[in-house]
């Protein structure tokens, strides 16, 4: 007994020892438990609410554009497509089958679609065509009950209802290129699209509008359980733009299958009323992202076809360039209003001969006779007179050499050729031939043809600094602002410019008599060109210059013509390039012509029907 | 059936010892049950379906084996403790040859009604086999090696054995559980000393025969950030609940870490800190004091028992409850790896909540036959 009296006596002592130490590791968990819910709980419930809360974006509908008078460019249309949520299906592969015998699904398609379910979580639905019919989409709903896993889905995709008469000028829409990317998350949703051209580019931000964001709770695996809390997005902005539509689509009609560019714009405002380049090309094909071979073809096509000739084609302005070297002349006095010039056919400087393009001479004539004429041996006086900086100065006044700021992508800039242009850039010196042959525009010189309008817009409204635009802007003033700043052209000088200009289009003897507006009030004024895309040979001028129609498209002459109207009060001017078209007068003087009287009919029939085509009064969503 | 069970000089009678059961602590484990079962139901996303229903007869059927085995006389325990301890042993070889898989684990054996898990059975056994031994032991027996041998080796053959299944947290309860009788029984202390630093340098051997998975949880202990995906992640996600779950916790069945399946097994192994996120620290702690209680209980009652087997077997049953309550705990809170131990009365599953219960019942036999002096040698002369 006493024997167990001392073990229970040990077993005692080491029990409380052993209940102490216990209680301590309790109190332990107590500390611990402290230490998680009041010490750390902030961060705790922080970390507890970002794994419970997810946020989601919700894409804003992409604002419409609109021509001046409301006809939709760009709208959004609904897309009917089939998703597939891979953790719903039994197996992908055969809902593909499944889904194969309702919609077309080609092997490549279904390749695409197991890649982006391999790489997505199971429940990230994966989208698997886009573009069905409503009949396809209709017998997928049918069908879907059966078809686990599988969802139709409507979504809204970007549309253009005129096509490719105004891919140059809204450009389109494409998805999101990691270049892109600029932390707005927005651009991370799949599916968005953003502007890649023309005014979907340049006006992407204001069409994009706001996304709206929807905070939903989530389970561990990512499933929406409910929405907590809901921002709706602000709509993108419609954007209105100068241009004319059915201008345009008259404009680029007309062009046939010719390849070139014509731009029209009002000479007071600057507002581009058409910008055309052909070929042009369907923006709708972009927005669903274009296929391999469709971009190959268009890539490839030798009439480049994505290029905007009109703003980013460089061509020489040939003789409607005269205007600026005649301005030169007579602004810097090196020549007189009364200056006359024999032409003889060509004429010498030094060792070389300079050619007119008529071959026996134009004999003596005066400076609106040059013009009227296009007389080169007249031009080639002047220019040697006033010196290649002086007229480039003045060319530049009128907005050659440099891009105009219109509100499109990718504006090509053209070049006005100088001395120190030419040494900085070649380590050459300037020979004074040089100058002759850029007196017609030939040679180094290039413009565009929304420069060569700009350039026809500020000989007509008078010598004003108008500049280009494409987006009317209805929020801000601009439309009442005040009028472009004088260049500094003395009128008299403009005067006698315009006098030789209308009668290129008015006198029996103009070079484009033959392509005059016969209406009384709607008479043009302009200037044909011809630019040279090939060296004329000694040889060949002995033998006799071939004519453009017997050359190879490619070396033949570009067609050129700039022109304003009415005479009286210019309203409307316009430039017109057709690529290899042969002669300004035959090629581009009838479709300046043309597009002039149906700008000018268009306006006289709006006055006498003032409804817009539209009918009903438009509504335009505001930035 | 006392003659039938062959043992003379009982005392007490079935209606003195149903009024010598110690009715407050039964009122008690009662009341943390039903808590868990409250756990359980918001766990299920608030609704009574089968795993709440199927926890409350597992329940039912455990409190009924808990009540016989306290009525049942506690010389018959001491007389049968090691053929109990046989039958476990023969059930963990039993299940290492024809056992089922589970889990991944070789763990269940199947004896025609029900399945069992023999290291379950092992926990009681070894407690009654090792208190029977040290019960039978002088303290000079105590105190010389040469007689921890075999004690010693009950220990570790039933813990190998687990280890093998592989279940290194069952195996390393029964390894605690074993030193904790050990020092109970008076063994010396610089003997625990040794066996301290030979199993610290054992650590490198031991990592060997570690599985992979088992390994995988040290490392991850050791350095949460190595798998934030895997087995950290079960950690990082019962912190967040933890500490989101603050003061006064979240409400019941508002826990969104729980509730929207961001907490993993949290109808088992991780059940507290589901509790501690709608409940809070206030939850959580009064849960602790719970079972601070409980042990209190085991310990009075070891403590005014007369018999050393029964001191040993109270303190034994004791020290599994708190074993199995402290490691889980520390786990979910990120004090220990993750090592599959679920929280004793509240977690989900049925052996578990078996085998406790029926130690609990051995702790009210002890206490219902407190003044019993039981001989040395219990199986030879219990008369003498």
């Amino acid at each position: 007994m006493r024997r167990d009296q001392t073990r229970a006596k040990l077993f005692t002592r080491r029990a409380l020892l052993l209940g102490g130490g216990q209680m301590v590791l309790l109190a332990v968990l107590g500390g611990r438990l402290y230490h998680l819910q009041v010490i750390e709980s902030d961060q705790y419930k922080m970390l507890a609410e970002e794994n419970r809360i997810s946020m989601r974006l919700l894409p804003a509908p992409r604002g419409r554009i609109f021509d001046r008078h409301g006809v939709e460019l760009a709208n959004n249309q609904q897309n009917f497509r089939v998703v597939i949520v891979p953790e719903q299906t039994h197996s992908v592969e055969e809902t593909l089958s499944a889904l194969a015998d309702i919609i077309p699904l080609e092997t490549i398609d279904r390749d695409k679609v197991l890649r982006e379910v391999r790489r997505n979580r199971p429940f990230v639905p994966v989208s698997v065509t886009d573009n069905l019919s409503w009949d396809q989409f209709a017998s997928v709903n049918l069908l879907s009950p059966e078809l686990a896993g599988v969802q139709p889905d409507a979504s809204w995709s970007r549309f253009y209802p005129f096509g490719a008469a105004f891919g140059h000028v809204v450009g389109y829409v494409g998805a999101v290129a990691e270049s892109d990317l600029t932390g707005d998350p927005l651009l991370q949703l799949p599916g968005f699209r953003i502007g890649k051209n023309g005014i979907e580019k340049t006006a992407d931000l204001a069409l994009r509008g706001r996304a709206g964001t929807s905070s939903v709770e989530v389970n561990a695996y990512g499933r929406v359980i409910r929405e907590l809390a809901r921002t709706e997005g602000t709509p993108g902005a419609d954007t209105m733009l100068t241009i004319d539509a059915e201008l345009q689509l008259f404009a680029h009609t007309r062009f046939g299958s010719e390849s070139g560019a014509a731009v029209v714009m009002e000479v007071a405002t600057g507002e581009v009323l058409a910008l055309v380049s052909t070929p042009g090309f369907d923006p709708n094909s972009f927005n669903l992202g274009i296929g391999r071979e469709e971009w190959g073809t268009l890539v490839a096509d030798s009439k480049a076809p994505l290029t905007n000739r009109a703003i980013a084609g460089q061509y020489p302005p040939g003789s409607t360039f005269k205007m600026m070297v005649g301005l030169a002349g007579l602004g810097s006095g090196a020549i007189g209003a009364g200056h006359r010039v024999f032409c003889g056919g060509s004429t010498q400087l030094g060792r070389h001969t300079f050619h007119c393009w008529k071959r026996g001479g134009h004999g003596w004539l005066d400076l609106v006779e040059a013009y009227e004429r296009s007389c080169d041996v007249y031009f080639y006086d002047v220019a040697r007179r006033t010196g290649i900086d002086r007229f480039a100065e003045t060319a530049v006044l009128f907005g050659l050499g440099a891009p105009t700021g219109l509100e499109l992508p990718s504006e090509g800039k053209g070049l006005i050729p100088t001395r120190t242009w030419k040494e900085a850039t070649r380590g050459e010196i300037w020979h004074p031939g040089e100058t002759l042959v850029a007196g017609i525009g030939q040679g180094y010189v290039l413009t565009t043809p929304l420069q060569l309008a700009v350039m026809t817009a500020r000989i007509a409204n008078g010598g004003r600094r108008v500049t280009p635009r494409l987006i009317r802007h209805l929020a801000g003033g601009h439309e009442d602002a005040e009028a472009p700043a004088a260049i500094g052209i003395p009128a008299a000088h403009l005067d006698l410019i315009r006098e030789g200009m209308t009668r290129v289009s008015n006198s029996r003897r103009g070079t484009a008599y033959a392509s005059r507006i016969t209406i009384p009030e709607f008479a043009m004024a302009g200037k044909t060109g011809t630019s040279q895309v090939r060296r004329i040979s000694k040889a060949e001028r002995l033998t006799g210059v071939r004519r453009s129609e017997d050359l190879p498209w490619i070396q033949r002459d570009h067609a050129l013509f700039v022109g304003y109207a009415p005479v009286a009060v210019p309203k409307y001017a316009v430039a017109v390039v057709v690529e290899h078209g042969g002669g300004g007068s035959k090629a581009a003087a009838p479709i300046a012509r043309d597009i002039l009287t149906e700008v000018q009919r268009r306006e006289r029939d709006r006055v006498r029907f003032p409804t817009g085509p539209t009918g009903a009064p438009l509504e335009l969503r505001r930035a | 059936m006392q003659r039938f069970l062959g043992l003379r000089d009982v005392e007490l009678s079935l209606r003195q010892k149903l009024v010598g059961l110690d009715w407050s602590l039964i009122t008690l484990l009662f009341f943390t049950v039903a808590f868990g079962l409250g756990v359980l139901y918001s766990a299920e996303g608030g609704r009574v379906d089968d795993v709440v229903t199927r926890q409350g007869v597992r329940f039912g059927i455990a409190a009924c084996l808990m009540f016989a085995v306290a009525l049942i006389d506690i010389r018959f325990w001491l007389r049968y403790a090691y053929a109990f301890y046989a039958v476990g042993c023969l059930l963990l070889v039993a299940v290492e040859v024809m056992g089922t898989i589970g889990m991944g684990a070789q763990r269940w054996v199947d004896i025609g009604i029900v399945t069992i898990q023999p290291s379950e059975v092992m926990k009681l056994a070894l407690v009654l086999a090792l208190a029977r031994y040290f019960h039978s032991r002088s303290l000079e027996e105590v105190r010389r090696p040469l007689w921890l041998v075999p004690p010693l080796a009950m220990t570790l053959v039933p813990a190998a054995l687990v280890v093998r299944q592989p279940d290194l947290g069952t195996a390393l309860l029964l390894l605690i559980n074993g030193i904790i009788i050990f020092f109970l029984a008076g063994v010396r202390l610089w003997k625990f000393a040794l066996v301290l630093a030979a199993a610290v340098g054992s650590v490198p051997l031991g990592w060997q025969f570690l599985h992979g998975y088992q390994r995988d949880r040290i490392l991850t202990f050791l350095d949460p950030e190595r798998d934030p995906l895997g087995a950290g992640y079960h950690i990082l996600q019962s912190k967040i609940a933890l500490g989101a779950g603050g003061v006064f916790g979240r409400g019941y069945l508002q826990g969104t870490q729980s509730h929207l399946n961001f907490l993993p097994e949290k109808q088992t192994d991780f059940i507290f800190t589901m509790l501690a996120e709608e409940f809070g620290l206030i939850g959580g702690v009064l849960l602790i004091l719970l079972y601070a209680l409980l042990l209190a209980y085991a310990f009075a009652i070891a403590l005014r028992a007369q018999n050393q087997f029964g001191r040993l077997l109270a303190l034994g049953v004791g020290n599994m409850l708190f074993i199995y309550v402290f490691i889980n705990i520390a786990m979910v809170t990120g004090l220990v790896p993750v090592v599959g131990i679920p929280l004793p009365l509240i977690s989900y599953g049925g052996t578990a909540m078996v085998s406790l219960l029926v130690g609990f019942g051995f702790l009210l036999g002890v206490s219902v036959h407190r003044d019993i002096v039981l001989p040395r040698r219990a199986g030879v002369d219990a008369g003498a």
